[in-house]
């Protein structure tokens, strides 16, 4: 609250990024986690824009015009405000506040330790083991007899970076499970990321190995040996390099590398041409810039979409994805992935081939456990890669928004195959921005620890599962969930997200929406089934074969889950909570930044008159549109 | 010549049929006067395969063993067929005769010219009769049934016997305080004799949007005091119209050089002209060329792949179409004034841009019907030169005079449209995709001919079936319905963003496995729409509320063992 100067300040004009459009004038509110502008039109309407401070990605004076001081905020949701205050000075406040405010310093600054979302603590705990990735190997079968979940990794000791939990080949010594961890780059050894129980064929990742130009280690070779033996399908395995040649040959002069195919026994090894994070992040920069042009003609914006490479990116990650889940089901081949420390482009195609593989995946509570799994429990750096904290900016990248996108690719070519929609997509990415609940704070499992993260905050999975009717895809058919995805990867089916890169630019959406439409003729459906599985689970509850009330929603694979055994009884809500500003059901009295205030012990006046309606407000909060949009011009 | 003289052989057996996403076919394949007929009679159930010759763009034979090959081994040829509608085949051909006889029997076949000798004039299915009237509505109908039109407007039938203006149909739409000797004038001082007819009346505040041809002006600014009064009695006494002129400043300049010319303000004191740039003729087919080319080719990378997508210029006709649409629109709807839109001919783009506009404004104009009418008196009765436009496509090597792929490009604008408001339009994509297809290749008749002139001429009523009529048959419509249609009085507003604007994937991707995947989805909203129908429908008659009650049981039951409980 220190860092806010002014709180309020008004006859803020909001200019529209389409010049033809008048823009709006009303009030800008600076609270301890928002930045929220309040349009006062004629007719007593009002819209509100939200934005949360941590999705401010920059804040930028641009030089002074004869009708005032522009700011521009460019958010890590790709939203664009463009404010002009009347006077310097405010500009110059609200500046200042928000160069501070987006960007803590410490943990403790980020707003799911400040939230708190009328959870008690056993709901918390709850939350917190809601998706398990130990269930997910029982799942798919493990252990076996090839396979075993390992605890040697328990205290974080042979890779600091890696899970607790280890899915390795049963005949892989400890001696080689060590001595190959050594090898890799920062510990990270080959291990299990998915089994693929129809072939036997497992898909494993690591980091690259230390072989600089001409090292080899035993233990290494022995544990290939081991994860290529697990599978009696077939006598090789890929060795998949997901790096373009020249970068992975770079690295052999800096002691690190690849797999020299000659000190392998029955290896088949390959390079896959992804680029690494700098690339990458540049190439967004450059597609937002293109996002951003002001009426570009359509020469204008292919071209720049063509330079920005962005596409191609996407599909680099793709075409190896679909690699990994061809050689695991057409081959039968196991198939051991890495970059270079294994964290980025590794999760981005073991991801991708899981959901090309598995159905599962593609449900709703399927793409939690695989973001869960492949991305926090490995070690994506999602603190460094989102820049949660004031940080080396070299180190953002938006790798996991690209995992995002080739879902969203798949979906577009396979509009049947998922149970979510692209509100789920653009809704996870907003969350993981936010830094409103725990889960993607901090690097790696064991900095989560550390940071008593599970204590501190709440878990965005229940969250997102309670409001899964606004996610559903009512396309999906559940007939199609036994098939591998076999996507087509010509560059022709890779197309521009406009949901996503221009999500808050209204007027180039549909004007109608065929999801709305749909999902409104099934919501009667579901709800019909909805209660009856709710009934069937009261009713078995209440005959004692069920011992869990957790939630509403019950699929097969999560009744028998161990860590809900505890039925829940209600617990009487602490008063010295947060309110939620975003939560669904926050007490309708409180108007959240309010709240937060009081949380923060600071003078809260001077918004309370005007935010009254912090009620069900998602991470971000869009300009309402009525039906006369369906009139308005472009 | 007899069409049959063209057959040199008519059968071959054991030829080997190849398509995109299709295992390989053998069976016997067959050259008629107007089909090539592929049948498998492998299994009993036969599956044949039947090409109109017409729908037929390019040809490409290569002959294996032709050089050097012992011929023992056997010669046989490949035919490539690239077809209209942008489908391409491969067939093998078993002997190197019967290749080539096939290959130029389907050439000289494919390319005639004789109207009378087209499939339409042979096309007789025993559902349809050629008796009663031809087309769904005519210019007085349409005037007799748009009543805001009768106290200002009036049907003439001036060009009764096609000689004002030849490419324009017997009765036009005329403003009533003109009289038939000024639209002779007005029509003399037009390209072509196309003067201004009305086109469409706003049915929100009786705005008008005229279209004609260009003014001749010439290089010594001739006037017509004609015309001139045409243009004032349009607007009549309001103040302003809107002349949206489809060319540049600069190409509107240049063609006073060669007789045509614009509207000056001078004369036309109460219209203001708007100069909106539309690339035309030549430069439009050649788009459509490239963008099939580029579609085709698997082997582009992602930056050659947008990179040739931008070369075409394709989507940026699109952009253009819809713009300009859009300012008419803007014009007619928000600042309430007529629009007068012309190019050089006013054939083409003119059609083009005014009949976007009214599918954008008229609620009627975007029903089954209200969208075929449009068709029928937007690109029909006004002229579009279809026969010269759609005799090639985009795969053929033959020297192109007049083609030009202008009413693809207005189904792709109005594909972009129900794309962004796919609840407006009552019809489905299929009825676009089906449009695009007949209008290159067709067993009726509506899209043969340049003018009605020719149409009357040739005998095309009396000879040959409507397309229009034939869709709206109640069984063949219902699969052009768009099932989440929900009328709307509004004017459907479309983004012209780049990044509203979209390959058109149902045409352009039509043979590739993508388009399964999307019948899938289109399967799926079906079943979803007819299921929730059924629930919500007829829940009074008995039938269904005995169903009702069956899936209510068991939850019933549960309620009960909750309670007791």
């Amino acid at each position: 609250m220190e860092h806010i100067i002014t709180p309020k300040v008004e006859y803020v004009k909001l200019l529209n990024t389409y010049p033809e459009k008048k823009s709006a004038l009303g009030t800008l509110y600076l609270t301890a986690t928002h930045l929220i502008y309040v349009e006062q039109t004629n007719n007593n309407a009002r819209t509100e824009t939200w934005v949360l401070h941590h999705h401010i990605m920059s804040v930028e004076k641009l030089p002074l015009t004869a009708s005032g001081c522009p700011l521009l905020i460019r958010c890590k949701t790709f939203q664009l405000l463009h404010l002009l205050f009347q006077r310097e000075r405010d500009c110059q406040d609200v500046f200042q506040s928000l160069l501070r405010l987006s960007q803590p310093v410490k943990e403790e600054e980020l707003y799911a330790f400040l939230c708190n979302p009328h959870q008690n603590e056993e709901d918390r705990r709850q939350g917190w083991e809601f998706i398990s990735v130990a269930n997910d190997f029982s799942r798919m079968g493990l252990s076996n007899e090839y396979w075993e979940i390992s605890h040697l990794n328990k205290n974080y000791e042979i890779c600091s970076t890696y899970p607790s939990i280890l899915g390795l080949p049963k005949n892989a010594s400890v001696a080689v499970v060590t001595g190959s961890a050594k090898f890799r780059s920062r510990g990270r050894l080959p291990v299990l990321s998915y089994y693929h129980k129809d072939t036997k064929a497992a898909l494993c990742r690591c980091s690259q190995p230390l072989s600089g130009l001409t090292s080899r280690c035993v233990e290494d070779e022995q544990m290939l040996q081991a994860i290529s033996q697990a599978n009696s399908n077939c006598p090789f395995i890929y060795v998949v390099d997901t790096r373009p040649k020249l970068n992975a040959m770079a690295n052999r002069a800096a002691g690190k590398g690849y797999e020299n195919e000659d000190n392998y026994s029955n290896i088949r090894f390959q390079f896959q041409g992804i680029e690494n994070i700098h690339v990458m992040r540049n190439s967004l920069q450059k597609l937002l810039e293109v996002c951003s042009m002001k009426s570009p003609s359509m020469s204008d914006y292919l071209t720049g979409l063509e330079n920005s490479g962005w596409l191609r990116h996407i599909k680099s990650v793709m075409d190896a994805g679909v690699f990994l889940a061809k050689a695991v089901c057409d081959e039968r081949a196991s198939v051991l992935v890495h970059c270079s420390d294994g964290w980025d482009r590794t999760a981005q195609v073991c991801s991708l081939a899981c959901i090309l593989l598995d159905p599962y995946y593609r449900t709703i509570k399927g793409l939690m456990v695989l973001i869960e799994k492949e991305w926090i429990s490995f070690g994506h750096k999602f603190s460094h890669r989102c820049g949660h904290l004031d940080t080396d900016p070299k180190e953002v990248s938006p790798v996991f928004t690209q995992f995002l996108e080739c879902v969203w690719q798949l979906s577009e070519q396979l509009p049947c195959v998922f149970e979510f929609n692209e509100r789920y997509l653009i809704e996870i990415h907003n969350q993981v921005y936010a830094c409103q609940y725990g889960n993607f704070i901090g690097n790696c499992q064991k900095e989560r620890l550390d940071m008593r993260l599970h204590e501190k905050t709440f878990s965005l999975w229940p969250h997102l599962l309670k409001n899964q009717h606004l996610y559903r895809n009512p396309l999906y058919r559940r007939s199609l969930e036994s098939t591998v995805l076999r996507p087509s990867t010509l560059p022709l089916h890779f197309k521009f997200w406009c949901g996503m890169y221009n999500h808050y630019d209204r007027g180039m959406h549909p004007k109608q929406s065929v999801l709305d439409q749909l999902l409104s003729l099934t919501q009667k459906q579901v709800e019909g089934e909805r209660t009856m599985t709710e009934l069937q689970r009261q009713l078995a509850v209440a005959d004692g074969v069920l011992p869990d009330p957790s939630g509403p929603i019950n699929t097969p694979a999560e009744q028998d889950s161990p860590s809900e055994k505890t039925p829940t009884a209600p617990v009487v809500q602490s008063n010295g909570s947060c309110a939620p500003l975003i939560n669904g059901d926050a007490e309708e009295a409180g108007p959240g930044a309010e709240k937060c205030n009081e949380k923060e012990g600071a003078d809260p006046g001077a918004t309370e008159h005007d935010l009254t309606s912090s009620e069900d407000k998602p991470v971000s909060v869009e300009t309402e549109h009525s039906k006369e949009e369906v009139q308005e011009s472009s | 010549m007899e069409l049959s003289e063209h057959i040199k052989t008519a059968n071959v057996e054991d030829v080997t049929l190849r398509r995109p996403f299709h295992p390989a076919l053998r069976g016997t394949l067959c050259v008629t006067s107007h089909h090539l007929l592929f049948s498998d009679r492998k299994d009993e159930a036969s599956w044949q395969l039947l090409i109109l010759l017409k729908n037929i763009d390019a040809i490409e034979k290569s002959i294996e063993n032709l050089f050097g090959y012992p011929r023992a081994v056997g010669s046989s040829g490949t035919i490539t067929i690239k077809c209209k509608d942008l489908l391409v085949l491969q067939l093998e051909i078993p002997g190197m005769e019967e290749c080539l006889n096939i290959a130029s029997s389907i050439e000289a076949l494919s390319s005639l010219e004789s109207m009378t000798e087209m499939y339409p004039f042979f096309y007789r299915p025993s559902h349809l009769t050629l008796h009663g009237p031809w087309g769904l509505s005519s210019t007085e109908q349409y005037y007799k049934q748009t009543e805001r039109l009768w106290d200002r407007w009036r049907v003439s039938k001036v060009n009764s016997d096609y000689s004002v203006c030849p490419s324009y149909p017997s009765a036009v739409i005329v403003p009533r305080e003109v009289d038939d000797d000024k639209l002779i004038r007005s029509a003399r001082f037009r390209q072509g004799g196309r003067f201004p007819v009305l086109s469409y009346c706003h049915h929100r505040n009786g705005m008008v949007i005229m279209r004609s041809s260009q003014p001749l002006t010439g290089a010594n600014k001739k006037r017509c005091k004609e015309d001139e009064l045409l243009l004032q009695a349009v607007i009549d006494g309001s103040e302003l119209g809107y002349i949206i002129d489809l060319r540049s400043a600069q190409q509107a300049q240049q063609a006073r050089m060669t007789g045509g010319g614009f509207e000056s303000k001078s004369c036309y004191s109460h219209w203001k002209r708007i100069h909106r740039h539309h690339e035309r003729g030549k430069v439009v087919q050649e788009s459509l060329t490239k963008l099939v080319e580029v579609c085709s080719d698997p082997s582009h990378s992602v930056d050659r792949w947008l990179s040739k997508l931008e070369n075409s210029k394709w989507l940026s006709h699109v952009h253009s179409a819809l713009s300009t649409a859009g300012l008419v629109v803007e014009c007619v709807e928000r600042d309430g004034h007529s629009v007068l839109v012309h190019g050089s001919e006013g054939t083409d783009n003119t059609l083009l841009v005014s009949s976007l506009a009214q599918l954008v404004l008229d609620p009627a104009s975007r029903t089954v019907t209200g969208f075929l009418c449009l068709l029928e008196r937007e690109w029909i009765q006004a002229g579009h030169p279809f026969q010269q436009r759609c005799a090639h496509s985009a795969y053929s090597h033959a020297r192109l005079k007049q083609e030009c792929p202008i009413f693809l490009l207005l189904l792709d604008c109005v594909w972009q449209v129900w794309r962004q408001f796919p609840l407006a339009l009552e019809f489905s994509e299929a009825l676009l995709l089906r449009l695009a297809q007949e209008v290159y290749a067709s067993n009726y008749g509506t899209f043969l001919c340049n003018s009605e002139q020719e149409r009357c001429a040739a005998g095309v009523k009396e000879n040959t079936h409507c397309l229009f009529q034939s869709l709206l048959k109640p069984d063949i419509e219902e699969q052009y319905l768009n099932p989440l249609y929900e009328p709307t009085d509004l004017a459907i507003w479309p983004s012209v963003h780049p990044q509203s604007l979209q390959l058109w994937t149902g045409m352009f991707l039509r043979w590739t496995e993508y388009a399964q995947n999307m019948e899938e989805a289109r399967e799926e909203v079906w079943s979803i729409v007819k299921e929730h129908r059924e629930r919500a429908g007829p829940d009074r008659t008995n039938n269904t509320l005995s169903t009702h009650c069956d899936t209510l049981t068991p939850f019933e039951n549960l309620m009960d063992e909750l309670t007791i409980l």
